[in-house]
């Protein structure tokens, strides 16, 4: 399987690859957006724990969504850990909602004009079926605020397809057969769901999208920041595929790989579909039978299966007819058509112990294969079908033979519409059904909100900048692009304007100070208040006149923060010797190398690098680094240089 | 299909926002694409609940999210298609087993199964067996279900013509042999219900169980479901031939108490766990795999059908709570407007201040019957303790022990239903029918531990809430 540097725009572009995002990032409120609890960090303790289970409802328009049959399917006891620090009795759905958090609604409010979305007048709230457990009302109070908004990106623009404000839901410690357990610590707080078109069309894309609208959000200077507090899910289809959705990927660099496995697993799976269409394999041809075949497995020795029949729970096995050697599909690097039916069968039938299935032409030793043949015979299996065995308690082996049989029928299909999650190593595996509109129906406990104009215009003439405007007006005042995209987050992106405004200034070497020296100084643990920053301008107003070389300016730097009492112009004086003079050079640089081994025959270029490194350690901010290279480029040459 | 033959077409709209429906030709469930000064916006026009002001329309997006459109910025509306919404629970035939207990579910207006109601954003119960078994069907294992709504109303508005019709067609449902007979009530009230019948039915061979949620039936952390399954079980399979609330004992989905009507109350406005037996343990709990007794001095289950049905009530009668500095024209007003009967929630033992005296006087003097409870809801009326007290008692107002103020304005109304003679309304109070006084308070029935203490904190890490 070719990996992400093995393939080019192009290749994307032959696959038909299309994505969105959907970026949900935490605001810095003070409380929670439907009670008064405050909006802090996590904190893993708790000191009580409540139960819940989940049941579908209908929604608005009447139907039951199908992502909440599928979860009401997987019947779960969900654990709640609640702290009195963190939660009430609003997020416990023991008290109905106060009134919507203002602030929050400011800053949402905010970044959809940042995003140019058009703006809704009057906000509804929504609940969203979670049917996971995830939110103990088993729904999600949720706004929209804007829609069709656009961002420019490359020179072309990227629609933005709605902005949100919600609650956040839970965190999950644990998920063990049939109980679930969350932390709700993070439950509640204020965050922004930004949904982009699907018109980014290379993983890397993906990736820079994210990065542009985080940009963005951050600018306000009003969202958290720090360990989860902004989450992508990323939706990805290439041709004849199916929109799949990848939730909560915290980290954007993680992006593109998860991007491109994804394609790269949908185009085995519409594969697989082509093989079964030839084998004239349909939804219909697969029966939806299982058989229990605890009594012929029963002697087997493959640990798992034993151990299961030992606790007295059973083995079901049912046909795929025509999947002869399908299961072993790769699917991904050193994934397997198999892990689709193993990771339905966990999260839906709760049989979480690896592995939950086997089946008959695994690679792997598994069943004996007098008992496979026992078996093929049993359920009149014939070489171009598939077995595949499944154990658990009877309830739970039962709903997992089912599950092996819907997801067989999906493979005639293709790619089933599904939301899935992220592994380190790009892949991904089932979550669940990808839910659809049916799941949202109005929120009866909070009356509708006007915006009004005022409020929008308040708003409108605070809002600050956007990325992309911040970029060009740096790039108008002489910043080279790719630098201003590096400093936007910048804590200190105010100290780089006061260096741009200095008389004299040079942009480049200014982005250079605030974006590398000062950062790899912070970096190590510096502290630049103020007062440092005061006189960093003054530093560099100082090497603006030329008083010093660029080789000493982080030296200088350093010794700033280090040494706060003393003036910077006395550092100055102190640090950086007198300016030798241009006829001192050659024999400064004669003096600096004679007695080293610096001579390194045949590698010119190694040889000019080791002679400088000792040179330069001598007369750092004393010369000029070009002038110096002359003279040892013609040391080097042998030419010598006149004294 | 045409604007004007559609039905219900402007639900909910009035004023500008009305107009600006009928200026563009839309209404309703009208699939439209919308150009505003805000931007432009397509979706499926809703109904807008009544509640609401004139100057917007509600759109459903593509997206499933409702919004709000100011209607002074709209500048053009089409329509391009029509989409009336169809609710529908999911409805299959209730299964019938010769050998399961047969439990009728009257309905009064509580959720079940529900859907919304977009007039009033609120929620409108599905309740045929059908209706029920689509959205729980867990009830066909239990019985063999019928269902019959009595009344559709919040319980807030459950008053004497409900209280009588319930409390015959609890009459009906021994007569006919059902095994068990199950309440829906919306729990604002459901105490009060639970009391007063208490007292009109009396004697019953099976258990009448009244039950509710807290969190509505179209969320799916309703409690409905596990309270529904809970109080079937209990009507369908149980010893207890008594009135009972069955509500959530934790918040936690676990299990159901069984509270007997005459000491239940709702405690909390919101919790799941609001209703509480008050001066004594419950008579039990229920999840779905059992039923478990807390005591054995209840009446068991009977084959006979020799039920009392004694369905009067005399609606003059007004609960009175006292606050220091009540002055007697509260008093005299009731009297005045030709109520009978007067039940005074007191403050500690049962008191109130002295300048209400006079105003006691002329209403027992009147004929009013006044009886004292206590607003500490736990514990007894002791009006000897103090002088104030007997000062009371001579006045002509009558302790009425542990009672609770509710139940006590309901068994006043109930007694004066039958006669206004003070000594026979006096005996009828005082003599316990339905365990609404006690003879004796156990130590654990006054348990409100407090939230801080270490071995509260210990006992609720232990236990799920």
């Amino acid at each position: 399987m070719k990996t992400p540097q093995q393939m080019s725009k192009k290749d994307y572009e032959a696959l038909g690859f299309k994505s969105g995002i959907e970026i949900h990032q935490q605001l810095r409120t003070q409380r929670k957006l439907f009670c008064r609890c405050p909006n802090t960090h996590y904190s893993p303790g708790y000191d009580a724990e409540i139960m819940r289970h989940m049941r579908p409802t209908l929604s608005e328009l009447g139907e039951y969504d199908g992502t909440a049959l599928m979860e009401f399917k997987t019947r779960k006891e969900i654990i709640y850990r609640i702290s009195r620090h963190t939660v009430c009795t609003y997020e416990m759905d023991d008290t109905p909602p106060f009134m919507l958090n203002q602030e929050a609604l400011d800053i949402a409010l905010q970044v959809t004009m940042l995003l140019g979305c058009n703006l809704v007048s009057e906000v509804h709230i929504a609940r969203k079926q979670y049917l996971d457990g995830s939110i103990p009302t088993g729904f999600q109070r949720t706004t929209i605020l804007g829609v069709d908004g656009r961002i420019p990106f490359k020179g072309r623009t990227i629609g933005i397809r709605q902005l949100g404000l919600e609650e956040d839901a839970c965190r999950e410690v644990s998920d063990r057969g049939h109980v679930r357990t969350y932390l709700t610590d993070r439950l509640s707080i204020p965050l922004i769901e930004t949904v982009t078109e699907a018109e980014m069309t290379t993983p890397t894309e993906v990736a820079e999208v994210a990065q542009l609208l985080r940009t963005l959000t951050r600018l306000t200077g009003r969202v958290k920041t720090g360990m989860g507090a902004a989450r992508q899910d990323v939706n990805v289809s290439i041709r004849g595929g199916e929109r799949v959705e990848i939730k909560g990927v915290s980290r954007i660099p993680m992006i593109p790989a998860l991007c491109h496995y994804e394609a790269l697993r949908q185009k085995a799976l519409l594969e697989i579909r082509e093989i079964l269409r030839k084998r004239g394999v349909t939804k219909e041809t697969i029966a939806d039978e299982c058989r229990d075949v605890t009594a012929v497995v029963r002697r087997s020795h493959f640990t798992p299966l034993q151990q299961s029949l030992a606790a007295g729970q059973r083995a079901f096995a049912v046909k795929l007819p025509g999947f002869a050697g399908l299961l072993n599909y790769e699917t991904g690097p050193d994934v397997r058509f198999v892990r689709e039916f193993s990771g339905r069968i966990k999260v839906i039938a709760c049989l979480d112990r690896q592995p939950n299935l086997v089946y008959s032409d695994s690679p792997e030793p598994t069943l004996a294969s007098r008992l496979w043949e026992r078996l093929l015979r049993d359920m009149e299996a014939g070489e171009q079908d598939a077995l595949v065995l499944v154990w658990g308690p009877e309830r739970d082996g039962r709903t997992a033979a089912r599950e092996a049989v819907l997801r067989a029928r999906d493979a005639t299909v293709g790619v089933p519409n599904e939301t899935r999650k992220s592994l380190k190593d790009g892949t991904t595996v089932f979550e669940r059904i990808l839910p659809g509109p049916d799941r949202m129906y109005p929120d009866t406990d909070l009356p509708p909100l006007p915006i009004t104009s005022e409020r929008m215009e308040r708003i409108r003439t605070t809002m600050g900048p956007r990325p992309w405007e911040l970029i060009e007006c740096y790039h108008a005042k002489g910043v080279p692009e790719h630098l201003a995209c590096d400093l936007l987050l910048d804590a200190r992106r105010d100290l780089l304007d006061a260096l741009l405004g200095l008389p004299g200034t040079n942009p480049v070497e200014a982005t250079v100070f605030v974006g590398q020296t000062l950062r790899a100084l912070r970096r190590c643990g510096a502290v630049l208040d103020d007062a440092a920053q005061h006189r960093m301008v003054q530093l560099f107003s100082l090497f603006l006149q030329g008083r010093f070389a660029r080789e000493v300016l982080p030296d200088l730097a350093n010794a700033v923060v280090s040494e706060p009492a003393v003036e910077v112009a006395e550092l100055v004086q102190r640090m950086v010797p007198a300016t030798v003079p241009a006829s001192r050079l050659a024999d400064e640089v004669r003096e600096a190398l004679s007695g080293k081994e610096w001579r390194r025959p045949g590698h010119a270029q190694r040889e000019f690098l080791v002679a400088m490194g000792f040179v330069m350690e001598r007369l750092r901010g004393a010369a000029c680094g070009k002038e110096v290279a002359e003279v040892v480029r013609a040391l080097q040459s042998g030419k010598g240089v006149t004294p | 299909m045409s604007i004007d033959v559609r039905k219900d077409q402007f639900k909910g709209y009035r004023g500008p926002a009305l107009e600006a429906l009928k200026r563009f030709s839309v209404g309703v469930w009208s699939d439209v694409e919308v150009e505003s000064s805000r931007g432009n916006f397509k979706g499926i026009i809703l109904p807008r609940s009544e509640t609401a002001d004139d100057r917007h329309i509600v759109m459903k997006l593509r997206n499933g999210y409702n919004v709000g459109l100011d209607v002074s910025t709209l500048t053009a509306v089409r329509e391009t298609g029509y989409r009336e919404a169809h609710y529908k629970i999911p409805e299959k035939a209730f299964p019938f087993d010769p050998v399961k207990p047969n439990v009728i579910l009257y309905g009064t207006g509580g959720t079940i199964a529900s859907r919304l109601d977009y007039r009033t954003g609120a929620v409108i119960p599905a309740f045929s067996p059908g209706e029920l078994y689509g959205s729980v069907p867990e009830l066909a294992d239990i019985c063999n279900l019928q269902t019959e709504k009595l009344y559709g109303v919040f319980s807030e508005n459950m008053g004497p013509e409900q209280y009588i019709g319930t409390a015959q067609a609890i009459g009906r449902a021994i007569a006919e042999g059902k095994d068990g007979v199950v309440i829906g009530h919306g729990t604002d009230t459901m105490h009060h219900t639970a009391a007063v019948l208490s007292f009109m039915v009396q004697n019953s061979p099976i258990p009448i169980v009244l039950v509710g949620s807290q969190r509505s039936s179209d969320r799916p952390s309703s409690d409905a479901a596990l309270n529904l399954i809970n109080a079937t079980k209990t009507a369908a399979e149980s010893d207890l031939a008594e009135i009972m609330v069955c509500m959530f004992g934790p918040t936690s989905d676990e299990y159901c108490l069984l509270h007997r009507g005459t000491r239940v109350r709702k405690m909390h406005s919101s919790y799941r766990s609001t209703f509480r037996t008050i001066g004594d343990i419950p008579l039990g709990m229920v999840d779905p795999e059992c039923v478990v007794t807390f005591r054995d001095d209840y009446s068991k289950r009977r084959k006979d059908r020799n039920v009392i049905i004694d369905p009067v009530f005399d609606d003059r009668v007004s609960i009175v709570y006292y606050y220091p500095a009540m002055k007697p024209d509260i008093i005299d007003a009731l009297v005045d407007n030709g109520y009978k009967g007067i039940v005074i929630a007191g403050t500690g033992l049962g008191h109130v201040n002295k300048p209400l005296y006079p105003a006691l006087k002329r209403a027992c003097d009147r004929g009013l019957h006044v009886y004292m409870t206590v607003q500490t809801l736990w514990g007894y009326v002791q009006m000897y303790v103090y002088d104030t007290g007997r000062d009371i008692m001579e006045l002509g107002v009558v302790p009425a022990a542990n009672m609770l103020p509710e139940v006590a304005y309901m068994k006043l109304s109930w007694a004066l239903g039958h006669t206004h003679d003070r000594e026979e309304v006096k005996r009828m109070m005082l003599t316990p029918i339905a365990g609404e006084i006690t003879e004796r308070e156990p130590h654990d029935g006054y348990l409100i531990y407090q939230g801080g203490i270490p071995e509260v904190e210990e006992f609720i890490s232990k236990y799920r809430k």
